[in-house]
């Protein structure tokens, strides 16, 4: 059990590696740039609107919760701070990232593992291209920029989703609003969620990819890596987050020390 | 065009003492097996006795545990896969399920080799894929994709992007499994021909002894993991080792009736 799992992640990082070197080498070799159109209109534009429905979701259900408790100390205008600072720096980035684990790499890992198990991927290595240069690295390369492109929107929608219940629906005065969310969220918290983000959508893809690549034969093989690779991207994005939000925090207190709130 | 090398009588292709096991189940258990230029070599066996493995490891898709392949005088089991790139642009393979790519069209998929490697401008791979589309009796049908064409017309299209660059050697993955008995002779005159035609160097994997009698100059058979004749077809019809006749005449024997009675 305890050498499977060593000898699985030694492939992984092995995958995790080539997948690196030809997305670099992507970059600066034209012939590469074609394969990468299609997977940036696929991960991107088609989840486009699944990521802002969630987004818009986050930011009313926080406003929700939060509006009584705002209200009991009468601290409602304050609300903003609170409602738009979750949806940035946290929910945002780790829901888009989640939803796209189930979107996109559900997507990906059916792919490539239908591609495994009908011999396609041998098909390319017996005609001399490298699966990892032609299939695998525009598919990271495509999560990688997108996922935090992505995030944007879902921070987006979330700030519009928190300001209608706060605002239209429970009254609270526009300007203070804004005002309060102005002042406790800062570039930096902007910036953090969106430095998650790109961790988060280089795991989903590699972890999506690998679990597709190396499936078991037959459709059940397919179907049982589908299943592995979302909740291995789930459990990986939350673990992810938790480190990601320690190192952050650290950085955010060196650099402009204690801020609170409320 | 290429030159057949009539009089270069060293192999072209040789295993040397090669051994595959995965996990606990021994697949190939040291086989030894030389093919020679222009010859095209049968290899029969039942099925899950490790033909398709031998097939896999001699284009480096799979590694030995042990034992060595040569191809034209150079070691290649030990080859990375960018070194294997110039070897295997001289090969070219027929998968088993024809392994198509889903996301083409057909003509996409004949061209594809080219358009990785031929440095061909569009229009000179779409002459190319057409010739090899009439080749296989399938013109006309580039547009179409996988899924709307039948299984032996994918197989059909699956040889004409295995000659797609004009390879010296085919692999031929049980190309006519699965066909009806005239579909399955005109893959056999296909392999003729391109071996007639084009000295292609063939190495045809099937446990259809119609095709295999009529496209081999040699007959390979293996079992459990090991070469267990190596002739001339015509061998094969007098042959009287047990485990040969049965799998020529196509018969039961009485253990594999017994698990037929217990199950
Ligand atoms: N990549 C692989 N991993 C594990 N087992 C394999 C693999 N490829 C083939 N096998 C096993 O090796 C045996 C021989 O397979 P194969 O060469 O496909 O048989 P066949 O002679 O029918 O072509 C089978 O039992 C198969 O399950
Ligand atoms: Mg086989």
């Amino acid at each position: 059990m305890l050498r499977r799992t060593i000898d699985i992640l030694g492939d992984f990082f092995v995958f995790t590696g080539q997948t690196f070197y030809w997305m670099t080498r992507g970059v600066t070799h034209r012939k590469n740039w074609r394969l990468l159109t299609p997977q940036l209109y696929e991960v991107g534009y088609k989840s486009l609107p699944v990521i802002m429905i969630t987004g818009a979701f986050v930011g009313m259900v926080i406003a929700v919760q939060a509006v009584e408790q705002f209200r009991a100390i009468g601290m409602e205008e304050r609300m903003g701070s609170i409602v738009n600072l979750s949806v940035v720096r946290e929910l945002g980035p780790v829901l888009a990232g989640i939803m796209l684990a189930g979107r996109i790499g559900g997507a990906l890992t059916a792919e490539l593992g239908t591609m495994n198990v009908t011999e396609q991927i041998d098909a390319l290595r017996s005609m001399g291209v490298n699966p990892i240069r032609y299939l695998v690295a525009p598919r990271v390369l495509a999560c990688f920029f997108l996922t935090p492109a992505l995030t944007l929107f879902a921070d987006f929608t979330g700030a519009m989703g928190g300001w209608f219940v706060s605002v239209i629906l429970e009254g609270i005065a526009p300007g203070p609003y804004w005002d309060y969310t102005q002042q406790a969220v800062t570039t930096f918290d902007l910036y953090s969620g969106i430095i998650k983000s790109f961790f988060f959508g280089a795991a989903l893809g590699l972890i999506s990819c690998y679990s597709g690549f190396y499936c078991k034969p037959g459709a059940e093989g397919v179907g049982r890596a589908c299943t592995a690779a979302f909740v291995t991207s789930f459990i990986v994005i939350l673990a992810l987050d938790f480190m990601l939000a320690q190192v952050l925090q650290d950085i955010q207190t060196a650099f402009f020390g204690f801020q609170s709130l409320l | 065009m290429r030159v057949a090398k009539k009089t270069d009588n060293r192999p072209l292709i040789e295993l040397r003492n090669v051994s595959k096991r995965f996990g606990a189940l021994q697949v190939l258990d040291g086989v030894d097996l030389s093919l020679r230029r222009g010859e095209t070599t049968v290899v029969i066996g039942e099925s899950g006795t490790g033909k398709s493995v031998l097939l896999k490891h001699i284009i480096g898709l799979l590694r030995p545990d042990s034992g060595e392949i040569w191809f034209d005088g150079q070691r290649i089991d030990t080859l990375n896969e960018q070194s294997l790139v110039p070897i295997r642009r001289r090969m070219g393979f027929l998968f088993q399920m024809a392994a198509l790519f889903d996301s083409m069209t057909v003509g996409e998929n004949v061209g594809f080799p080219l358009t990785e490697h031929s440095g061909l401008k569009p229009a000179q791979i779409d002459e190319i894929v057409a010739e090899k589309m009439k080749m296989v009796g399938l013109t006309g049908l580039q547009d179409r994709t996988p899924g709307q064409i039948s299984g032996g017309q994918k197989k059909r299209v699956a040889l004409a992007r295995a000659i797609a660059l004009d390879p010296e050697v085919v692999f031929y993955d049980e190309p006519t499994t699965g066909l009806d008995p005239v579909r399955a002779d005109v893959i056999n005159e296909m392999i003729l021909k391109l071996k007639r035609e084009l000295q292609v160097t063939g190495i045809v994997v099937t446990h259809d002894m119609v095709s295999a009698f009529k496209v081999g100059d040699r007959i390979v058979m293996l079992n459990k993991g090991r070469i267990i004749a190596d002739a001339v077809p015509d061998w094969f019809r007098t042959c009287d080792d047990p485990r040969v006749r049965r799998f020529v005449d196509g018969r039961a024997d009485k253990e594999d009736l017994r698990a037929l009675e217990v199950g």
